[in-house]
């Protein structure tokens, strides 16, 4: 059990330092922080379908953009109040990815790259074809008073902050819990050795379909937050490049660990922010340092950590 | 009571007749050997009673249920365990870990711990347990599959060439563990091996050319002309 202390202790321990960080943190990087929470979310969402599963999907923009939907338009055209508006993003996460996980698990490799990649660019187009509901391109703003959850104002940044803590703190758990599961140690199984595990009695289409719901739900629910906190929703969000981020982000912090999507997102917000500060040409040096790490640390942040000082990290 | 039967169990691979219209029997309790030269059809023939692949005409009945039709999950639900004949772990796995998948089919808990260990240290690779499973050696690799077998408690253990690649030392051993598990379990063993097959075997069936050749207790199939010179050549 001294392993398992361990674990809860680091996880724990980043939940109390970001919790207290909020008191701490100049208004600027409060306000980063709280958007890097959201984001690492998202890449929790990623990370169970990709470092756990073995799934690399190139469409998870389009559960993203389902979730930030599912609860813009609601609270946009059916008046929804914040909290059922959240639960409806979720939900068309989930329903968005149960369906492409039906048709999508039919491929494997490559082939589950460019489907995902093309029912994501489907969605988007989709959002822009039926702008006269969804605002297109250009999307809508979300309106303060659409924004008070129980009372409390969403869009003030304390509260933005906590908010943010709070579906952190969920989606940092829920994945801790899930790969200590039977269920997640039989995805991790199936990412080593798919036909293994058939042959073992197990069920590899359903487990693989069950991770893409949660996975999808995840991010969904990253989506969702992500318009209720920052006050709008737009079709960029379905874009290609947010299906490459979580990807950048996971690859970047630690694919299949819990806390790599986190340090990931973090490390790359960071490391952007403070480049473009020195020269215009910030993606160049984003770029050098991204290969460097690729270099030196090709399991990522957190999966070097592991490989170097501490083989149980989940 | 037989345990499998097929019946015109036939696979082509587009001009290839790779198992053609073999009836197989296999009473509960026995332990079988599968023998033939190189490209008789041996896997394909497992491959097709486990699910693994497709069978192109003939049927597969298990514990008298018709399961042609069925994947191969839910063969192995129904009580079959398959090794593989290219060593198929988790390397990035521990051992324990291996084993475990294996077990948390039909246990929970501490049985299922208990279960693991006591089959690991029925093949040998108990204090093992916490090492990945890539670093073993092959040997080891080897075993820790039949442990991955075993701890399903099947009722019928299909081993894909378990002895193959090793040593003599490992091979005996080998040998001592399946009589072991004989009494509890039947078993269809692939082998190339002849003094695994002479020594653990009730019966043996030949295969050639995809087609049964001959049937009969290692003694008769030793002294069967036919099966010489399938495997010598006619001269």
């Amino acid at each position: 059990m001294n392993g398992w202390v361990r674990v809860l202790a680091l996880h724990g321990g980043l939940l109390a330092v970001l919790f207290a960080a909020q008191f701490l943190l100049p208004a600027y990087h409060h306000g980063n922080l709280a958007r890097i929470m959201v984001l690492a979310s998202y890449a929790i969402g990623y990370n169970i379908l990709f470092g756990y599963t073995g799934l690399l999907s190139l469409g998870h923009a389009l559960f993203f953009a389902a979730g930030m939907y599912g609860m813009g338009l609601g609270v946009q055209h059916l008046g929804l109040t914040p909290a059922p508006a959240l639960l409806a993003g979720i939900a068309a996460g989930a329903v968005v990815a149960l369906a492409l996980g039906l048709l999508a698990l039919r491929t494997v490799g490559v082939a589950f790259m460019i489907v995902t990649l093309m029912f994501a660019q489907a969605g988007y187009f989709t959002i822009l074809y039926f702008s006269e509901i969804t605002r297109g391109d250009e999307g809508f703003v979300i309106a303060q008073a659409q924004r008070v959850l129980w009372g409390i104002d969403l869009s003030a940044s304390a509260n933005r902050y906590f908010a943010a803590w709070a579906l952190f703190s969920a989606c940092l758990l829920a994945c801790l819990w899930l790969v200590r599961m039977p269920f997640g140690k039989t995805l991790v199984a199936i990412r080593e050795n798919e036909e293994r595990v058939r042959m073992l009695g197990y069920d590899t289409f359903a487990h693989k379909l069950g991770a893409m719901v949660i996975s999808g739900a995840i991010s969904a629910a990253a989506g969702a937050s992500y318009g209720l906190l920052f006050g709008s929703a737009g079709a960029s969000f379905a874009g290609v490049q947010y299906s490459i981020l979580p990807l950048l982000w996971v690859l970047l912090g630690g694919a299949g660990t819990v806390l790599g999507p986190f340090v990931g997102t973090l490390f790359m917000f960071y490391l952007i922010d403070l480049s473009s500060g020195i020269t215009t040409a910030y993606m160049l040096i984003a770029g050098v340092v991204l290969v460097v790490l690729t270099l030196f640390a090709p399991q990522g942040l957190m999966g070097e950590l592991r490989r170097r000082f501490w083989r149980g990290l989940p | 009571m037989t345990l499998l039967s097929t019946r015109g169990l036939s696979k082509h691979f587009d001009g290839l007749q790779a198992v053609d219209g073999v009836d197989f029997d296999l009473p509960e309790g026995e332990v079988r050997a599968l023998i033939g030269p190189n490209g008789a059809g041996k896997t394909t023939f497992v491959g097709m009673i486990c699910g693994r692949i497709a069978p192109s005409s003939g049927s597969v009945v298990f514990d008298g249920a018709d399961i042609t039709a069925l994947p191969a999950h839910k063969r192995i639900l129904r009580g079959m365990a398959y090794t593989f004949q290219i060593t198929s772990v988790f390397p990035r796995l521990d051992v324990a870990e291996n084993v475990a998948l294996a077990a948390r089919r039909r246990l929970k808990g501490r049985e299922m711990t208990r279960a693991v260990d006591e089959v690991l240290a029925r093949v040998g690779l108990l204090e093992r347990r916490d090492e990945e499973a890539g670093n073993l050696s092959y040997g080891h690799q080897r075993l820790l599959e039949i442990a991955m077998g075993l701890v399903q408690k099947p009722r019928l253990l299909i081993l894909d060439e378990p002895t193959q690649g090793l040593s003599e030392g490992e091979i005996a051993s080998f040998k001592e563990l399946l009589r072991e598990v004989a009494g509890q379990t039947t078993i269809l063993l692939i082998e190339h091996n002849m003094s695994v097959v002479m020594e653990t075997a009730d019966r043996v069936s030949v295969l050639d050319f995809g087609r049964l050749l001959a049937e009969g207790t290692p003694q008769e199939i030793h002294e069967n002309a036919a099966v010489q010179a399938a495997y010598l050549g006619t001269g």
